[in-house]
């Protein structure tokens, strides 16, 4: 029994397949590029200027990558691209033609499953407002594939990029810590 | 759990009854919970039931038996939402998934003010406790009249009354059956016993824990709705400054996909469809608008001094027998001054607010943490009746007090006013939120205190300067920012809350002579609450000056502190503590140090222990370790407790290192990470935490009860590792050390 009739209802919003946000007319002329997000091919119209950052959250509609400072200073933007972490903030969405980028909803392997670290997040109360959470993950991963950290200073040291207001951190380091054993 | 939103076409009433929602309703006669001094729970009526005593507000037996619990209380990454349904599922016999927790929301959720850390908890989970207790007792007794039996005869468990040594069964849906369960409470409710409990006192992960690492919307500020566009405000460049003319003209022709511009008095918004347009549109409003100077702020002064300068409203907080032996000139008194800048919540995501204008209601989504007080503050701000604003509470980021939540959104509801029957998303930008949320105000401190032959404390004296504590709406349109800019405006009420200002302000020792006093000024910048409000300048005085009379009578800190404690309860954590570190040991240039405090004097106890090395050449300060002991009280959840005080450990050490908002004349000049910085990994020490149930008592609200201690064992421990004494926060300068 279903008990709750939504006008609004943001997760549905959220799907994959959400709408597009509306567009005007634009006087600016637009650049199509093809992005492959989380495995699957996306097309988009976008001005030139545009951030990977709101190309991700305002036109596919991937709000999972979260917006901080936009100045590359806060690493709640990163994602994985061709599976490096970059700040999705910094970055020029038509600069990105062809790549391969992987968000925080495309890490899990699917919807029963998680990825280890996301585990590792659960297991060691990596948070609290959770805000800064995807970019932490996003961040861990593309750090443990870099291959560099292998002591909890070293996590510390390539992790700094990446701030928690809330003081999570040391949970955070503890779940990433679970990921490199 | 099932979230839950909210359907603007039905009333309360219309939608409880159309979905088959059974209402429970009862009214309550009952002792003040609040003016009762701490003793077993089942003797008094939770304070927040009291004010809202209607169950119906609180409880809601849904068709498939689940039960709907509502709160007037916010997610703010405590893990509020779990806490509650422990409490529910635990009195009400049923599976922690059969409870539903719903959040804020203006006439759908009980009035309960503001959800502050350290509120939180204690009145809303008794309330709900009560209730959920009440409910049990109530379908008990349907089952047993059904059965013609009695209520002890019967079990409950996982929504299902059943009969002892029959096979007869009834959901709560089928006993209830369209019925309206009816009835007043009556003293005393029959609460489970702590023996029996299955989730309150447990480590249970959050319910909100596999959305944060999916990254499900769970955010305000990833809030999308069909046809939704978005805006940035564009604000002047410091407080006072007014907008003398905008250019809207050459305005539009460089910003051709413009939507809308917004111009009341010096407030001024745009709007366009893409996010990226609307921070291209404010860039390009920025150089088109002029803006008249204002007062300018006290750059270069030392605040210190200067914060002492104002006329100050001074009220005595505490006198008791004489002090004037202080005054001897015979070097046994001992004297210091401190003082704490102004901070930032600094939240990691900027502020953000929804709002839709349509068929004569507004409705306004928001992370703000009290929805009915802004809520009026907003109605009487934009000339609509209250009922016809509509506040939606939605988590935001973290935010660890009053920051810029109610000014996001109410810069959305004054663009949605002007764009009728469209969403409108308004997002602040990082400078937005370093510039403009309401700051924890600067604090001086100053204290002396003499010490007897025996080395026990015989006088104290401490004055505290300080601004308000909070600002926050209170129905009050002068307290949201965009209110002053308004070509209405209206005006910033005087002086907020200043009670802040002195909490704990009065040590928790026995102490025979003491006398405090609070001098309240109206300083330059925008304060209002940020966690622990004037506890953590104070606790940082006073645990600075308990270190340094404890050297003065050549005792062991914590002893000392031991010494002048009565409480049974300070006295265990401060020998828990003891414990937990005993075994450290100090290499060259560490040093340990500890701080005790009990959150307002009435809540937590918490004793705090920093290990730092201050490097000698440098200065420079690296914390290693710090620990806290904790009495909360009864745990809730053992996990959220642990958690929220190691959060309050890291951030109470950010900001007593590094914090520091920071001015020129005509701007504030932190804008950004880089100019205010926070901890970040590097820097983050080991941390451990123990907490000590008291299954037996109420509990007490963990949320900000080591934020006050931290800062003052870190500069004991520095005090330890250089034999630097530093009074002035935030530590920060090596110079300062070195
Ligand atoms: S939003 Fe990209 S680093 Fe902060
Ligand atoms: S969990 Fe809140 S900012 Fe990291």
């Amino acid at each position: 029994m279903s008990f709750c009739v939504y006008t609004f209802n943001p997760a549905a919003m959220l799907t994959e397949n959400a709408p597009i946000l509306p567009k005007t007319e634009r006087s600016f002329d637009t650049k199509s590029i093809t992005l492959t997000v989380n495995g699957k091919p996306r097309e988009l119209n976008v001005m030139p200027w545009v951030s990977l950052l709101d190309a991700l959250r305002e036109y596919i509609g991937l709000t999972g990558t979260k917006k901080g400072c936009d100045h590359g200073q806060c690493g709640a933007c990163t994602v994985l691209c061709d599976g490096k972490r970059i700040l999705s903030c910094l970055t020029l969405a038509t600069m990105k033609e062809g790549a391969e980028i992987t968000t925080i909803e495309g890490i899990a392997p699917s919807d029963t499953d998680l990825h280890p670290l996301q585990k590792a997040f659960i297991e060691n109360d990596a948070f609290q407002c959770g805000y800064c959470t995807p970019g932490q993950i996003c961040s861990a991963i593309g750090m443990l594939q870099e291959g560099k950290a292998h002591s909890r200073e070293e996590v510390k040291e390539l992790m700094s990029g990446n701030l928690c207001r809330c003081g999570a951190n040391v949970y955070i380091i503890d779940a990433i810590m679970e990921g490199i054993k | 759990m099932k979230e839950t939103s909210y359907n603007p076409q039905l009333s309360r009433r219309k939608f409880i009854s159309n979905l088959g929602c059974l209402t429970i309703s009862f009214s309550l006669i009952g002792t003040d919970w609040a003016e009762a001094k701490p003793k077993i729970v089942e003797e008094n009526l939770p304070g927040a039931l009291r004010r809202q005593p209607r169950l119906d507000a609180w409880l809601e037996v849904l068709g498939d038996g689940r039960v709907r619990v509502l709160i007037g209380k916010m997610e703010l990454g405590q893990g509020v939402r779990t806490a509650i349904a422990q409490v529910a599922a635990e009195e009400l016999d049923l599976a922690l998934n059969q409870i539903e927790v719903h959040l804020a929301e203006t006439e759908r959720t009980p009035n309960e003010g503001y959800t502050a850390g350290s509120g939180s908890m204690e009145n809303t989970a008794m309330s709900v406790r009560y209730a959920a207790a009440f409910a049990r007792q109530k379908l008990l007794e349907m089952a047993a009249r059904r059965w013609q039996t009695e209520s002890d005869q019967l079990t409950m468990a996982n929504g299902v009354v059943s009969r002892k040594g029959k096979k007869q069964t009834l959901r709560f849906a089928q006993l209830l059956n369209g019925a309206q369960l009816e009835g007043e409470v009556k003293l005393p409710v029959k609460l489970k016993s702590p023996e029996t409990y299955r989730y309150v006192g447990k480590a249970i992960p959050r319910t909100d824990i596999e959305q944060m690492v999916r990254a499900q919307a769970l955010y305000v500020q990833d809030l999308r709705m069909p046809g939704m566009v978005h805006a940035r405000v564009v604000r002047p460049p410091v407080y006072g400054s007014k907008l003398l003319s905008f250019d809207e003209q050459a305005f539009a022709s460089k910003a051709p996909d413009l939507l809308k511009t917004v111009i009341d008095g010096t407030f001024l918004a745009v709007v366009a469809a893409d996010e990226y347009q609307a921070v291209l549109a404010r860039q390009s409003a920025l150089e088109h608008a002029r803006w008249s100077s204002a007062t300018p702020l006290p750059e270069g002064q030392d605040l210190a001094q200067y914060i002492r300068g104002f006329p100050a409203k001074s009220q005595k907080v505490k006198e008791q027998g004489t002090t004037e032996a202080l005054d001897q000139k015979d070097g046994k008194t001992v004297k210091a001054s401190y003082f704490k800048p102004y901070q930032m919540h600094g939240s990691i995501g900027p502020s953000c607010g929804v709002a839709l204008y349509k068929e004569g209601t507004l409705h306004v989504w928001s992370h703000s943490q009290g929805i009915y007080p802004f809520r009026d503050a907003l109605a009487k701000m934009l000339g609509l009746e209250a009922e016809k604003v509509h506040v939606i509470g939605v988590p935001g980021s973290g935010c660890y007090g009053h920051n810029g939540a109610d000014d996001a959104a109410t810069d959305a509801a004054l663009v949605a006013m002007a764009m009728p029957g469209t969403p409108i998303r308004l997002q602040w930008m990082r400078e937005d939120e370093h510039a403009w949320e309401p700051y924890g105000s600067a604090m001086g401190m100053e204290a002396e205190a003499r010490l007897d032959d025996t080395g026990k404390i015989s006088h104290w004296r401490y004055s505290v300067w300080s601004d308000g504590h909070s600002n926050r709406p209170g129905g009050n349109p002068g307290n949201l920012l965009a209110a002053w800019h308004l070509d209405k405006p209206f005006p910033q009420p005087s002086m907020g809350y200043f009670g802040g200002g002195y909490r704990n302000s009065e040590p928790y020792y026995d102490i025979p002579n003491l006398k405090i006093d609070a001098h309240a000024f109206e300083g330059p910048l925008r304060v209002s609450s940020l966690r622990s409000l004037g506890a953590y300048a104070n606790i940082f005085a006073i645990e600075s000056l308990m270190d340094e009379l404890a050297e003065k009578a050549r005792q062991d800190p914590l002893d000392f502190r031991l010494a002048h404690s009565t409480d049974e309860r300070a006295i265990a954590v401060m020998k828990k503590l003891g414990k937990m570190i005993e075994n450290e040991k100090n290499g060259p240039n560490e040093g340990i140090g500890l701080a005790f405090s009990r959150y307002k004097n009435v809540a937590s106890y918490c004793a705090v222990a920093a290990k730092v090395a201050v490097d000698k050449n440098s200065g420079e300060v690296k914390v290693l370790g710090l620990w806290a002991a904790l009495d909360a009280g009864q745990v809730i959840n053992l996990d959220g407790v642990i958690n929220q005080t190691e959060g309050c450990l890291i951030q109470a050490t950010s900001w007593t290192l590094k914090e520091e908002v920071g001015f020129g004349q005509q701007q504030i000049s932190t804008r950004d990470w880089t100019s205010y910085p926070i901890m970040r990994y590097t820097e983050v020490p080991k941390v451990q935490v123990v907490v000590i149930d008291h299954p037996e008592l109420e509990p007490l609200g963990a949320g900000e009860a080591a934020q006050a201690p931290t800062a003052a064992a870190l500069v004991n421990a520095i005090y330890r590792a250089s034999g630097k004494r530093i009074r002035n926060l935030p530590v920060k300068s090596v110079d300062e050390v070195g």
